[in-house]
């Protein structure tokens, strides 16, 4: 008597609450303190305000709200794990872990739970191979791209020949820094040119070692693998030795506005790749209006078009069409992460798609497929122009030398594959 | 003379300017150790905090403003003045001074007669706290510091040393930030030694380190040396925090900068001053000496960290106080 009197009560209450309403669970990973804070805020901001925008505007995404659960990593791997934990429980549908260490242990984790996880330009690069990897996708590129985007850019410069040039890789000295050794060895020995590899320990504070070394040897170009305070050091470094600043090119995680400002005028001239294009989109306008001005900013609204608070409202753009690609191809609103991890490999984003929201060639066309989790593989390279503290795209979308790559990431796949007792193929 | 043997010239020099910046942040454990035997993890952290003071109060910014518009809901960032940049030193020594005295008067005094581990966690404790409340005071962004520090190579030097050697050798590169932060450690490590030799307070501050004991029964207080040396420490901080955040911008990378004055300390001595400037010189040249004729060559890079330790490492084994620490002998 008394369970169906409580029975009774449950059901009144459910049904007086009227229909549960869904929502889509985004968890940002986000590192807004310590030394890498610098990088982590902007990508937050954009991340957040862009689904902030989808709720203002369009009442979230296919009708469904979005709720964003923001967990600190610090940039830790530890704490990241603990994010992880902490927030699938929650409904999470997809994960910006924003770490490549974050990233190499949350694979196996996301891969069990059947969460889908996006590293957009980090993390691990044979991830591209979506036969191995069924739940992480890295599109629209990855390190081995951005290095062979690098030196297609090179070869642009130099009439298409860069033997008996020497380009010097500077790297952070960890699995992140090494990611494009093997892709510019390849190239190397393709090319003719010679390569010449200098590690920069951990945090990169101190680097006169590398840069004496540079002046030395004079090569003709330097790429740079940073991230951090490495960045800052290694231009500031480079305008001392007065190497030519548009001979230095930094990697995409090496050409955000806070790379630059501390050397002042001296940086003028520095180049990086990016993976998403800095302008003025008319979207950053009604993010300003409808976000911002509504007191909803996920910062204080001071990194609103800067080159990584882009990269983190492009990242928000990409989950979101994967999520309304779910929920058109499921038929449901309310997806789940397997749904979601469908639509994202049925992703295809055209340059129609992103005028119409906003975002004119923010990004280079791509589709992904269950075989290709890495997209086109296309980069850009912007310079920095100090006088007016902006970073101006120089190029259009440069595509990387797939005759290399592939090869370099099926045969890490396949690797990752016989260690993990994985058999390839799709889900 | 050979371009090789003068580059390696080059390198003992950049070295020698090198380890003046790795001597500086040793310099702050020093006079905290020595006075009242406390290894202070915190001096890194000390570096940060009081370069974003300086930067924030130069720039004119609302301490805590993130904090008062997510309560209150304002727009407040900044005051809407810039202060010069000597102002902005002496107003930033303040904040330092009154650090220690905080430091003094709600931890340390506390914790009087505790086991130096105790200590030493304590310090662990400080250096965290200090560190959050550096970012909900003046915000996490990367900061630039313009108190007008000349940067770049020496162009004088460059061209004055290029004839030396042949068509590979371009003269000798000697950065001038370098060259303001030996001038500058100089006059601090000489203005110290006047200071401990020639005042009231600095033979205070001897007797204190000398034996805590003698020292207050001739009447010295302990509460005020230690005040004083937290923030002479504080001093020390603010002078490391200006020469490696000139480098980098004003970021929260600063506070790893104590990782570099370990091996300088364990090489010179926790407790003795010419023991930092001598220890930080040896490690700044040896570690970049190692790097070019072998590290780099041979070894892929990057040896310089490890090399660092190994080589204090090597002097610990053989002489445990450091080049110029103070011999213990307990006799039982």
């Amino acid at each position: 008597m008394k369970m169906k009197t409580l029975a009774a009560m449950a059901l009144a209450g459910a049904m007086a609450a009227g229909p549960a309403m869904a929502e889509l669970v985004i968890p940002d990973l986000s590192y807004r303190t310590g030394p890498y804070a610098a990088g982590g805020t902007p990508f937050s901001d954009g991340y957040q305000d862009y689904f902030n925008l989808l709720n203002a505007r369009d009442g979230g995404i296919g009708g469904e709200s979005v709720r964003i659960i923001e967990c600190e990593t610090g940039y830790n791997t530890e704490k990241g794990v603990e994010c992880y934990e902490a927030t699938k429980g929650e409904g999470a549908l997809i994960y910006q872990p924003l770490s490549t260490g974050i990233t190499y242990q949350l694979i196996p984790k996301a891969t069990a739970d059947g969460i889908p996880m996006h590293t957009m330009g980090y993390g691990r690069t044979s991830a591209a191979n979506g036969e191995v990897f069924n739940w992480v996708f890295n599109y629209p590129a990855n390190y081995w791209d951005a290095a062979s985007v690098a030196v297609n850019y090179l070869l642009d410069e130099n009439g298409g020949d860069l033997s008996g040039k020497t380009i010097a890789l500077v790297y952070h000295n960890s699995a992140y820094g090494k990611e494009p050794i093997r892709t510019l060895e390849e190239l190397s020995a393709k090319h003719g040119f010679t390569l010449t590899q200098l590690a920069v320990d951990h945090p990169g504070q101190e680097q006169k070692s590398q840069w004496l070394q540079i002046r030395r040897e004079r090569p003709d170009y330097v790429l740079m693998w940073g991230w951090g305070v490495m960045n800052q050091v290694a231009v500031q470094e480079a305008a001392n030795i007065g190497f030519p600043m548009e001979n230095f090119i930094g990697n995409w995680w090496a050409g955000a506005e806070h790379d630059v400002t501390p050397a002042g005028m001296a940086a003028n001239g520095y180049k990086s790749l990016n993976m998403n294009r800095v302008v003025d989109y008319p979207v950053l306008g009604e993010i300003k209006a409808l976000v911002h001005d509504a007191g909803n900013a996920a910062g204080d609204g001071s990194n609103l078009g800067s080159v990584l608070y882009v990269r983190g409202m492009y990242a928000a753009m990409l989950a979101a069409e994967a999520i309304a690609n779910a929920q058109e191809i499921h038929g449901v609103t309310a997806v789940t992460p397997a749904m979601v991890r469908d639509g994202m490999e049925a992703l295809d984003i055209t340059a129609a798609r992103m005028a119409e929201l906003g975002m004119d060639g923010i990004g280079p066309e791509f589709a992904v497929s269950c075989e290709n989790h890495g997209g086109s593989g296309q980069g850009l390279v912007q310079q920095w122009n100090a006088a007016d503290g902006i970073w101006v795209p120089l190029t259009d979308f440069i595509a990387p030398d797939d005759g290399v790559i592939d090869p370099l990431i099926a045969e890490d796949s396949a690797a990752f594959a016989a260690e993990s007792n994985i058999t390839p193929g799709c889900l | 003379m050979s371009a090789d043997f003068l580059y390696g010239i080059e390198v003992i020099i950049n070295g020698l300017m090198a380890g003046v910046l790795y001597a500086l942040v040793a310099l702050g454990f020093v006079l905290i150790f020595k006075a009242s035997g406390i290894f202070n993890y915190a001096q890194g952290v000390m570096a940060l905090f009081a370069a974003l003071t300086l930067v924030g109060i130069m720039e004119g910014q609302v301490p805590f403003s993130h904090l008062i518009n997510a309560i209150l809901g304002t727009e407040i960032h900044d005051f809407g003045w810039e202060v010069p940049a000597l102002l902005a030193i002496l107003l930033t020594l303040i904040v330092m001074v009154g650090f220690a005295w905080a430091v003094q008067q709600f931890v340390f005094r506390h914790l009087v007669g505790q086991e130096p581990i105790i200590l030493f966690m304590a310090t662990i404790g400080l250096a965290y706290f200090l560190e959050g409340v550096g970012d909900l005071m003046w915000g996490s962004d990367i900061k630039t510091l313009a108190i007008g520090l000349p940067q770049g190579g020496s162009i004088w030097v460059e061209e004055f040393t290029s004839g030396l050697g042949g068509d590979g050798f371009y003269g000798f590169f000697i950065d001038k930030l370098d060259m303001v932060a030996t001038i500058v450690a100089a006059v601090l490590v000489i203005g110290l030694i006047v200071f401990a030799q020639y005042t009231k307070q600095g033979r205070a501050m001897r007797a204190v380190a000398d034996d805590h004991q003698a020292a207050l029964s001739v009447g010295i207080s302990l509460n005020f040396i230690w005040v004083l040396v937290w923030s002479l420490a504080g001093l020390v901080a603010l002078v490391a925090g200006v020469m490696w955040g000139a480098k980098s911008g004003v970021q929260f990378s600063l506070s790893l900068i104590a990782l570099k004055a370990l091996p300088v300390l364990m090489l010179g001595g926790f407790t003795s001053i010419p023991g930092a400037i001598v220890g930080g010189l040896v490690i700044g040249v040896g570690e970049k000496l190692f790097e070019y004729t072998i590290g780099a060559p041979f070894l892929g890079g990057a040896t310089e960290n490890w090399f660092a330790y190994m080589l204090a490492l090597i002097f610990l084994v053989f002489r445990p106080q450091g080049l110029f620490g103070e011999k213990m002998i307990e006799r039982v």
